[in-house]
């Protein structure tokens, strides 16, 4: 695998391969295509990132703008999946969808369960999510956990940029409703991703790297600051199993378990707000099922209990940093 | 005074970056002849032999056991009995003093895969070494170019040598038409053609053995020498339960116990390997073409082609080479070939024979070629 492309450009790459291989699948979102009504040069944005960027001159009529308006687009890209489209809706900032909750987790989460099976919703929803990116409290949250708690919802955090490809060629093809989330700050990652489409399955973690003293698990951005924080530590010794979950839910249970079970350590690290978290879940989850392997208490790395700061010094702090990672593994290494 | 011989680790691999040391084959003050290996090295995918680039004696062991190093990072010295410690001292010293891990990374990159339209398809290609004879080596069933990975550079002397991703496979289209053994052995004669070959002597491992035969009983006269590495197509008989895992296996759990088979020495195989196989699995029309090439070529758990009359019939100098721990063809089909064959098998190796015995094979296919 050679070739080297971002972040961006392998999501762009996964909509632009299943929109040509499936006529159904559609792109929606605000500026996707270019302004809502504007005269003049189409395709001038592609997304608030440029991520689409491109897709409307070589899709006509498949790429739509939308008003600002989330509960209006998501409830019409929910409506139209259960219709039989493939819509891929682009939700800005994951802040953003609580003005649809209900569209997501009441509607589109449910279609398959109250109706005895017979509908199906596939769904996806993109979004981003992260600090880091100075917006502020409102465009910066890490909240993939909320969707996580849903029962009829996928949802799928990619750190690479072949999982980003491989992840959203998934999620466009599952049937069931999928929130897609990418960390804004992973956008200009470069990687290797093969030029034909992929797929890589939901509910299969990736290890990242094999140790076997201490078991992390850390998701999106966070995979790339502990593999910073086990460079460090394995010049002084301390050798890490970083696993990237890949997607929370579903979540594989298995392959942190094994780990765990090998390391008897465990360090969670999860940019969200630690309560009700991943990273709390993932603690529990080890601690019920593999209580006995472990030698030390779980460790977690968090972003603390407040909102993301718009101070830049305070931003930074806020964020886990690969020496907090380090100083957790550190913690659980020594504990006797 | 003789020179003083840097011992470094190779990069095996784009992806390789750094080396972990899994132990010294050889004591200090070890005689070593060029091509011996020294010591073995430990990439993400796969733990090979660092094999001596120049004869002397093994004068320093920089690196111990389980350190890891950058590619290009020091591991020994090997220098004649007569040159001084204090020159050797220095070497190394100077050695340290201007190594950088980037611009030894990039000096180490070397040569890039490309890709060739042959016949409607892309087939990818890595090219090393220059010299008037071509080489080409044919990987195997689910397999790629890395499979050279301890073979290519120790092969290139004095030869160009081609390594192919064929039809189906690595970055090759993934289209092997009907998947019969004549439609690989054209793609392979079109490759060729592409690259201005148009004789070659081909090394052929398991299915891409099978291959090479092929396309020396087509066309006798571009193959000018044969090298059957655990090769397919010498009789009838194949681990069927390994083909059929390989196909179907869709995640790693399934894949393992599969992949495990094709060494003899199962710790080989690095979880690396394993997600490397899976990504290829993975890429949109593989599955496809495995299924139609296993069908046409393994129907019903044997070999359809065995081809051993052909290879009786042939003129070219034969080399046939398996691994005495085979799990996926038996060594027996290295037996009762005809007399003009040369054969070797080595003790204790398995399928992937080029890889788990790389020092050993290499030297044999360049005495074989002379």
């Amino acid at each position: 695998m050679a070739r080297k492309i971002t972040y961006r450009q392998a999501i762009s790459e996964a909509l632009s391969q299943e929109m040509a291989r499936d006529p159904t699948v559609i792109v929606m979102g605000e500026d996707n295509a270019g302004g809502m009504g504007s005269q003049g040069e189409k395709d001038a944005w592609g997304g608030v990132l440029g991520v689409t960027k491109g897709l409307y001159h070589q899709f006509p009529g498949r790429v739509l703008d939308t008003p600002i308006s989330e509960s209006a687009f998501i409830g019409a890209a929910v409506g139209a999946a259960a219709c039989g489209m493939r819509p891929v809706a682009e939700l800005m900032f994951i802040d953003f969808l609580g003005v649809c909750f209900d569209q997501i987790y009441n509607q589109a989460a449910k279609f398959k369960y109250m109706f005895g099976g017979k509908a199906k919703t596939p769904v996806v929803i993109r979004t981003m999510i992260g600090a880091g990116f100075r917006a502020a409290a409102q465009h910066s949250q890490c909240l993939y956990n909320i969707f996580a708690h849903v029962p009829g919802l996928k949802v799928v955090v990619p750190s690479t940029p072949y999982d980003a490809k491989g992840l959203l060629i998934q999620s466009i093809r599952d049937d069931d409703p999928v929130i897609f989330c990418e960390h804004k700050l992973l956008y200009p990652l470069e990687g290797d991703v093969p030029e034909e489409s992929y797929v890589v399955p939901f509910g299969e973690a990736a290890v990242v790297c094999e140790g076997d003293d201490v078991t992390v698990v850390a998701l999106g951005r966070m995979v790339h600051l502990a593999a910073q924080a086990a460079d460090c530590l394995r010049k002084k010794g301390t050798h890490c199993e970083i696993i990237d979950p890949r997607t929370i839910s579903p979540l594989d249970e298995d392959t942190i378990l094994e780990s765990v079970e090998k390391t008897g350590r465990l360090v969670v690290v999860d940019e969200s707000n630690p309560r009700c978290s991943m990273a709390s879940d993932i603690a529990g989850i080890v601690a019920q099922k593999a209580f006995r392997a472990l030698r030390s208490p779980i460790e977690q790395v968090t972003a603390p209990h407040t909102p993301v700061p718009f101070s830049d010094v305070l931003e930074d702090m806020y964020i886990p940093s690969p020496a907090k990672i380090e100083a957790a593994v550190t913690r659980a290494c020594e504990y006797r | 005074m003789g020179a003083i011989h840097k011992v470094t680790v190779p990069k095996w691999g784009l992806s390789m970056r750094e080396g972990k040391v899994c132990g010294w084959l050889k004591e200090v003050g070890a005689p070593v002849t060029r091509g011996e290996e020294l010591v073995e090295v430990e990439s993400e995918k796969i733990v090979g032999p660092v094999e001596a680039a120049a004869g002397g004696v093994l004068r320093r062991r920089l690196a111990k056991e389980l350190d890891v190093l950058p590619v290009g990072g020091l591991l020994g010295v090997i220098a004649d009995a007569d040159v001084p410690e204090a020159a050797i001292d220095a070497a190394v010293a100077d050695f340290l003093a201007n190594f950088s891990v980037e611009a030894a990374a990039a000096a180490e990159t070397g040569p890039q895969p490309e890709k060739i339209e042959v016949g409607g398809r892309r087939l990818r290609y890595l090219k090393r070494g220059e010299g008037d004879d071509a080489v080409v080596l044919i990987h195997g069933f689910g397999g790629d170019l890395d499979n050279w990975l301890f073979n290519h550079e120790a092969l290139a002397g004095q030869r160009s040598v081609y390594a192919i991703d064929l039809p189906g496979h690595g970055e090759s289209t993934k289209d092997v038409g009907a998947g019969t053994l004549d439609e690989l052995a054209s793609a392979v004669a079109g490759f060729m053609d592409a690259v201005g070959v148009g004789s070659a002597h081909l090394v052929g491992h398991s299915l891409g053995g099978a291959v090479a035969l092929k396309l020396a009983a087509n066309e006798p006269r571009r193959v000018r020498s044969l090298v059957l590495l655990a090769s397919a197509g010498l009789g009838p008989e194949i681990d069927a339960e390994y083909i059929e895992g390989f196909v179907t296996a869709a995640n790693r759990n399934a894949l393992k116990p599969h992949a495990a088979r094709l060494f003899a020495d199962a710790s080989l195989v690095t979880r690396r390997l394993i997600d490397d196989l899976l990504k290829y699995k993975r890429l949109e029309g593989v599955d496809a073409c495995l299924r139609t090439l296993s069908g046409r070529l393994l129907a019903g758990g044997r070999q359809a082609m065995v081809m051993r009359d052909e290879l009786a019939r042939l003129s070219q100098p034969v080399l046939v080479v398996w691994g005495g721990e085979d799990q996926i063809i038996p060594v027996s089909h290295a037996s009762g070939l005809p007399s003009s064959v040369q054969v070797e098998v080595i003790p204790g190796k398995g399928h992937m024979v080029m890889m788990e015995a790389a020092g050993e094979v290499n030297r044999r296919i360049n005495t074989f070629w002379g």
